[in-house]
């Protein structure tokens, strides 16, 4: 009870430090400094109570009456409520840090107090919504949820184009959530009330109806979570948004989708096995697309979103996994899925979270965004390159770092899925295996590309050869998650023990299943023995050179003498080779003018590369939708006059029906 | 103890023979001496002398690259089982840290590429990036192949499963895995008709334009982790193919050395014989390994052997 107090109390305190951050008035400093200060408090008080009750596998519930019409207030925590708490609450207190340092820069510029108020809102939906049992409630936290990260989005709302992603990512959520009023009222006709508790005792049987809520929930949480084709919003909101938003948006907010999803599994019964197979080819559909579209972008930020759909297809990959275990009665399956899927939720919060971050500072130092015109900046911001190379290699799924453990999982589960179940559910588990791999590779080329070009060579602009380093706020929070992102990967463990209650949860098994703790304990030993093989071999360099000429000179030309940095590799060419082969793929636009004459004086190459999913599906479908409903136009002509035609025929005829019904 | 010694006395003594093995077996097609056989151990020990050049573009990162990348494919070794059925690092699962161990070192040898500002590095790089991202398929779905039947993505069961008295039976299946993961260590290891080792125009090169600007003890760690590689991806497929005794003994290291050797024998004879692939089919050679390695898997469950 006293985790569930904690909770609330810091859901007040959010609240509470934002509208203070609006009153603070003109002191924009002091609203910084306030609400900043009271999301870092909330923030640590509230996950230190959601990872002790999950940790005491803390039950608890609150319920109060309510003053509307339908539903209650009724707040509780279990163990898929603590765990994905403690993802909300951690990378929120790291993001607000970071955010402090980042609005500095808009002192005096701007009124900072919506950009406070709304993050502070934005965090305590996400953890009103995780905690709710009341489907009224848990509506009004997704939609406080999805207006405050609006708002934040457009935060820089005097250009254009942030006004555009702002109503894309507005639109996408509104018909999102469409789904999730159709789901509830769908939900409520077994339960008869808007209940959780009363939803999961009514455990729709398998049945149309269930099929019906899971295609319903699969739409409107996926909408939040970005599964293709309905990711669309996302990389457009992403690079729009303030960075220590993006990285609130992209580590929780579409988790909340996530979220969302498995809690609705719980309220349907047992899963047939054909859900599983569903939700990994989306998850193949999913990770292959966001990992191509990400190879194709030049913008940093808006590259990392598209790596944000790749992490939900790997996500829903090993939710797909756990669903097919889940089906077949296969408790070892079922976990190695669902923990999978958790862990790579709260690993992802933490890399992506780093990443964002340091691209802000990137944005912060350059001034822009577009990585062709950056590079060479690791020797002026060292802290942050390190950062982003090591969130580089925890998202690529690497060892020694968290996101192969939770890859590991899921991987692990699709093979043994692979022997042990009937034939055709065997094949579909084992699709996510080549799939999961080529994502990885993909994933690497992308990774090198960027940290390549924007840290490594020579700058290629000079907005790029005067950059500096963040301040100590920015670095803090990046310094902080790298070191979880490193703590998980060498000590799984302990990782595991947090996500294996609501994987059990969500299986519906009995205690946990399998121990997976041998096989932690070796990636513990494979880890430190690499560390160690390291250390080594830098030491035994350092030896052998020691007292030996070590020379400085010039990058090796292959015998060109006058290189400039322009002539460096740039991520376009770096992309094209692996982007080849899937060109069907990508929609490419290209506008090329050859030097012509026998001195050309110039030569233009053009290239965009679009997003398949809008422009061949969504676009056309919208177009499509338009002209049909541009035929009612007809109606409405702006004539007065027609319009109170049209009123009193409806009166009439509502007359004539009424009198013919009690005529009979 | 004893089987510890011989699995690292193996991993660190075998791999620069290979490296000969296939210099030699080409100088002989093409008529040649060629080099001893032993040369790529004078080299690795030639190169640990001498000092060192850095660009002035480089930063840690470029020192860092061989570094890990030797350490990462070490690891590698050690989690997979050699002269045995056991490796000092193997663990229930270990089959994916193999795998993502070689990501690892790619990551840093790419990365040190790019660092020094090269666009002829550059152009490795991305290559590299490219091919290694299509061979995973291959090498996840034939490794699937390999553990399918065993019902577990561990070395050691796996291999203890491998079906050898029903070699007729399961033949097919785990010859189509076999030469998937052939295909997957020319691939890896920069071979023909993937890469040439011996190509002298940067402008085609893969492997050999990354690693232009290192040179000491630096190119002597990128040399040694290419023939670390080579006989730590040729061991897989030489458990694969041959019956290799689950408790190792003389028997298990006289199995992998002979396997290791003719495999090597067998990539010189490719490079002899074959041309490389021109780069934009190298992809199409990457997914047919993985259609082949895919038709094996389907093979297998169409027999229900799982």
């Amino acid at each position: 009870m006293l985790a569930l107090a904690v909770v609330l109390v810091s859901i007040a305190l959010l609240c509470a430090t934002g509208l203070a951050a609006v009153l603070a008035g003109r002191s924009d400093r002091a609203a910084l400094h306030l609400s900043t200060a009271g999301s870092v408090i909330a923030c640590l008080a509230g996950a230190i109570a959601s990872l002790a009750a999950l940790i005491r596998g803390e039950q608890a519930s609150l319920r109060a009456a309510w003053p509307l019409p339908v539903g209650q207030l009724h707040v509780a925590l279990d163990a898929l409520s603590s765990f994905f708490l403690v993802c909300v609450f951690l990378v929120s207190g790291l993001s607000a840090v970071y955010g402090a340092g980042y609005l500095r820069a808009y002192i005096g510029k701007r009124r900072l107090a919506p950009a406070l108020f709304f993050f502070n809102l934005l965090v305590a939906a996400m953890a009103a919504l995780v905690i709710a049992r009341d489907g009224i409630l848990f509506l009004v936290a997704w939609e406080v949820m999805s207006l405050a990260s609006y708002f934040l989005v457009t935060f820089e709302n005097e250009r254009e184009e942030v006004r555009r992603a702002g109503m894309t990512y507005l639109v996408a959520s509104q018909l999102g959530v469409v789904f999730l009023f159709v789901l509830f009222a769908m939900l409520r006709r077994g339960a008869s009330t808007y209940d959780f508790d009363a939803f999961a005792a009514a455990a729709v049987p398998a049945s149309g109806l269930a099929n019906t809520c899971f295609w319903l929930a699969l739409a409107g949480f996926g909408t939040k979570a970005g599964f293709w084709p309905v990711h669309i919003w996302l990389p457009d909101a992403h690079p729009a948004a303030p960075s220590h938003v993006s990285a609130l948006m992209s580590g929780v907010m579409i988790k909340m989708g996530i979220y969302g999803l498995l809690r609705a599994l719980t309220f349907l019964g047992p899963p047939p096995a054909w859900w599983g197979a569903v939700v990994i080819a989306i998850g193949v559909v999913s990770g292959l697309a966001g990992v191509l579209h990400a190879l194709a972008q030049h913008d940093l930020k808006r590259l990392l979103a598209y790596h944000s759909v790749e992490n939900i297809g790997i996500i829903a990959l090993g939710i797909g996994v756990g669903l097919l275990g889940q089906s077949h009665h296969n408790p070892s399956i079922a976990f190695l899925g669902y923990a999978g899927a958790l862990l790579h939720v709260l690993n992802h919060g933490l890399f992506k979270g780093i990443l964002f971050e340091a691209a802000g500072s990137v944005f912060h130092a350059t001034g822009t965004r577009d990585i062709e015109s950056l590079g060479g900046l690791s020797r002026r911001m060292p802290v942050t390159a390190a950062a982003f190379l090591l969130g580089s290699v925890a998202i690529c799924g690497l060892p020694p770092l968290n996101g192969f453990v939770s890859e590991w999982l899921i991987y692990v589960g699709a093979f043994r899925a692979s022997a042990s179940l009937p034939h055709a559910w065997a094949v579909a588990a084992l699709a996510a295996v080549p799939a999961l791999a080529l994502i990885g590779g993909l994933a690497a080329a992308c990774f090198v590309k960027v940290f390549g070009v924007v840290f490594l060579g020579e700058p290629r602009s000079e907005a790029a050869s005067t950059a500096h380093e963040a301040g100590r706020m920015m670095l803090t929070p990046m310094v902080l998650g790298s070191l979880l992102c490193v703590s998980i990967g060498i000590w799984p463990a302990a990782a595991i023990r947090l996500v294996a209650p609501a994987a059990t949860l969500l299986g519906r098994l009995p205690s946990v299943p399998m121990t997976v703790a041998g096989p932690m304990v070796a990636i513990t030993r494979v880890a430190v023995v690499l560390l160690a093989l390291v250390a080594l071999l830098a030491l035994l360099r350092r030896a052998l050179l020691a007292g030996r000429p070590v020379a400085s000179a010039a990058t090796w030309g292959c015998g060109y003498s006058a290189p400039t940095p322009r002539m460096q590799y740039t991520a376009a060419s770096f992309a094209e080779p692996v982007l080849e082969p899937f060109a069907a793929a990508i929609p490419r636009r290209v506008r090329q003018e050859g030097p012509a004459g026998y001195f050309p004086a110039t030569a233009h190459y053009e290239e965009h590369l679009g997003d398949m999913a809008g422009e061949r599906f969504l676009v056309p479908a919208t177009r499509r939708v338009l002209r049909a409903i541009s035929r009612i136009k007809v109606i409405q002509q702006g004539h007065l006059q027609l319009y109170l035609v049209y009123i009193a025929a409806t009166l009439v005829a509502l007359l004539v029906w009424q009198l013919a019904g009690s005529g009979r | 103890m004893a089987d510890f010694a011989v699995h690292v006395a193996l991993l660190l003594g075998l791999p620069p023979l290979l490296l000969g093995l296939i210099n030699k077996t080409k100088a002989l097609f093409a008529g040649r001496n060629g080099p001893p056989l032993l040369q790529t151990y004078l080299d690795v020990w030639k190169l640990l002398g001498k000092g060192a050049v850095y660009s002035r573009t480089t930063t840690w990162i470029f020192r860092a690259g061989p570094i890990v990348s030797l350490a990462a494919v070490l690891c590698a070794g050690l989690v997979l089982p050699l002269a045995s059925n056991a490796s000092p690092l193997g663990f229930a699962g270990d089959l994916v840290a193999f795998a993502y161990l070689f990501g690892l070192g790619r990551f840093f040898t790419m990365t040190a590429a790019l660092d020094t500002g090269s666009s002829f590095e550059g152009m490795g790089a991305s290559r590299e990036a490219a091919f290694s991202a299509f061979a995973e398929p291959a090498l996840f779905l034939s490794l699937a192949i390999v553990c399918v039947p065993a019902g577990s993505a561990t070395f050691g069961v796996a291999f203890g499963t491998l079906p050898w008295a029903t070699w007729g039976i399961s033949h097919p299946t785990f010859l189509a895995a076999a030469l998937s993961l052939f295909a997957v260590l020319l691939a890896e290891n920069s071979r023909i008709p993937v890469d040439d080792p011996n190509t002298h125009l940067e402008l085609t090169m893969v492997h050999e334009v990354m690693v232009l600007d290192h040179g000491g003890p630096d190119f002597a760690f990128v040399l040694y982790a290419s023939a670390v590689k080579l006989f730590v991806i040729g061991a897989l497929l030489v458990h694969v193919l041959l019956p290799i005794p689950a408790d190792g003994g003389w028997r298990g290291a006289a199995l992998l050395c002979g396997g290791e050797i003719a495999l090597a024998v067998a990539v010189g004879v490719v490079e002899s014989v074959m041309a490389r692939l021109r780069l934009p089919r190298v992809p199409q050679f990457l997914v047919g390994a993985a259609v082949l390695a895919a038709i094996g898997l389907a093979a297998l469950y169409y027999r229900g052997a799982p």
